[in-house]
């Protein structure tokens, strides 16, 4: 089990090396990153969307609940939501969805290829397919996973206020007094730090599960799994790991 | 001309290969020959590069492909082309965008000169005016067509060819292997074909080797197939109870 973990992390870092060489046709790759970035960032929009405004909606909701009857003053709450989308919810809960949608998409994309021997076509031609298959996915990742969790941000706030305001949980004007107040500008960086270590995570590890698939159709639905499962786990300990370091 | 030299290869503990020594000849269509199961992909991907062999050497003219370095590895992939058992074709591509991947991969062309190129090899295996139609769309003899047409679109010197008959009714297979006699005649290339087709044999095996348990357990020619008195090669071809019983009604 120990000896499998090592296995994998040097073949992963041996991979990794090659993925970076220089490309053979760079207007090739370059077609194939916009193809990725479309797909990864309009389409995951909706769910990103959709999430963020719910986290935001309960966020708001469960902290007045929380609040309720104590001496904090109500527009704490928009500081408090602001604050813990951007440093937690936004980048973390964005990454763990999109390494469920994104992630396994890429997992299941390449080792069907890999099945269908499309990998073992063009390694004949000469092409180096590490860099060609995951390269543009990896660029296309990081170029689009950061603007979706800084989306993601502003959506969970506005969720917070579309849940709460009209409710009559607190005032408009005291939820804008919260968002304003007591902005440190150093959190946004930690989330654009968050966003683009989670989305290199979650793309390195979905497309080292699909490159290197063995088997059919069953071993390619495990492939996508692990792919989500260790995305997650590996986002979560990265996660820890950063909030250590960028706030010691 | 490629040579194989004291090829072995394992897979875990099972030894599939067990020290094939053989010549396949330039300008020929070389035949490697054997049962479901002797080695024959095996030996096809190490030949081509995509398997190491456990040992051996692979000799294309003078490079040795196992010890070569990276750059003579990649001038040498520029000169073959391979058509795969289960085709290969990309499926998310139309066909013309399938022929024309190696040309927009490799080459400075214009799209108008990459056309005519595509246009040319698809005119070349008789598929001429399917260029917009997907993979999924066109029957398994035309598949092998279009993987055939993509595997000479940069003109190699070697093509290899994996079971090419496999699953097509015996008239689509006669034109598939014309075709690739055609190929290595005209452009003087070293073709290499795996079949277990005994009609492909008789008709195109210029120089033939036989797999049985991964040894190697006959070459010749197709004129030499008939009157060999080879135990494994007499099993081989007469498999067939349809021959046995034209036999046995000759008789
Ligand atoms: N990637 C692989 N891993 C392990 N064993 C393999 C692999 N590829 C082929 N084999 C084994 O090698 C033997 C020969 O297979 P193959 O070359 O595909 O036969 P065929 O002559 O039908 O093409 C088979 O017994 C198969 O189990
Ligand atoms: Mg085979």
């Amino acid at each position: 089990m120990n000896l499998n973990l090592f296995y994998h992390f040097g073949n992963f870092v041996i991979w990794q090396a090659q993925i970076f060489k220089r490309p053979e046709n760079g207007s090739m790759y370059y077609k194939e990153t916009v193809r990725q970035m479309y797909d990864i960032g309009i389409g995951s929009l909706p769910i990103v969307f959709l999430i963020s405004i719910f986290i935001g909606a309960v966020t708001a909701v469960q902290f007045y609940y929380q609040m309720a009857g104590s001496l904090i003053p109500a527009y704490y709450i928009g500081y408090i939501v602001r604050d813990m989308t951007i440093i937690e919810l936004a980048p973390t809960i964005t990454c763990l969805v999109l390494a469920g949608k994104v992630g396994s998409n890429m997992a299941a994309e390449i080792g069907g290829m890999r099945q269908k021997e499309h990998i073992d076509a063009m390694e004949i031609m000469g092409v180096n397919t590490s860099a060609y298959l995951i390269l543009p996915k990896l660029i296309a990742s990081l170029l689009m996973i950061p603007i979706l969790v800084c989306a993601a941000a502003l959506i969970g706030i506005l969720g917070a206020y579309i849940a709460s305001v009209p409710a009559g949980l607190f005032s408009s004007a005291e939820f804008i007094k919260g968002v304003r107040s007591f902005f440190i500008p150093y959190n946004v960086i930690m989330m654009l730090v968050k966003a683009f270590v989670f989305a290199y995570i979650l793309t390195g590890v979905s497309c080292y599960q699909g490159y290197f698939v063995k088997g059919g159709s069953i071993e390619l639905g495990q492939a996508s799994t692990r792919a989500v499962v260790y995305s997650n786990i590996l986002i979560l300990l990265a996660d820890y790991i950063i909030a250590l370091i960028l706030t010691a | 001309m490629i040579r194989a030299e004291k090829i072995f290869k394992n897979f875990g503990d099972q030894a599939v290969l067990k020290g094939i020594d053989f010549t396949f000849e330039a300008g020929k269509t070389n035949l490697v020959i054997g049962k479901s199961g002797s080695g024959k992909t095996v030996l096809l991907k190490i030949l081509v590069g995509l398997f190491q062999p456990t040992s051996g050497n692979i000799w294309y003219s003078d490079i040795n492909l196992v010890s070569a370095d990276k750059e003579s590895l990649r001038k040498l992939r520029m000169e073959v082309g391979m058509l795969f058992q289960g085709n290969a074709l990309f499926d998310s591509m139309t066909i013309e965008e399938n022929i024309r991947f190696p040309l927009d991969m490799f080459t400075t062309k214009t799209l108008k000169e990459k056309k005519d190129r595509v246009n040319y090899c698809l005119e070349r295996v008789s598929l001429e005016g399917n260029n917009n139609k997907f993979p999924s769309e066109i029957s398994g003899g035309m598949q092998k067509r279009v993987g055939i047409a993509r595997a000479i679109v940069l003109n190699p010197k070697y093509l290899f060819c994996d079971e090419p008959n496999s699953g097509l009714d015996p008239q689509t297979s006669i034109t598939i292997d014309e075709l690739i006699l055609n190929i290595t005649k005209d452009n003087k290339i070293t073709t290499i074909i795996n079949t277990h087709d005994m009609n492909s044999v008789m008709e195109i095996g210029e120089n033939i080797c036989l797999l049985d348990k991964g040894k190697l357990a006959w070459q010749g020619s197709k004129d030499e197939v008939l009157i060999s008195k080879n135990e494994v090669l007499h099993d081989f071809i007469f498999a067939s109870p349809f021959l046995q019983k034209l036999i046995e009604n000759s008789k």
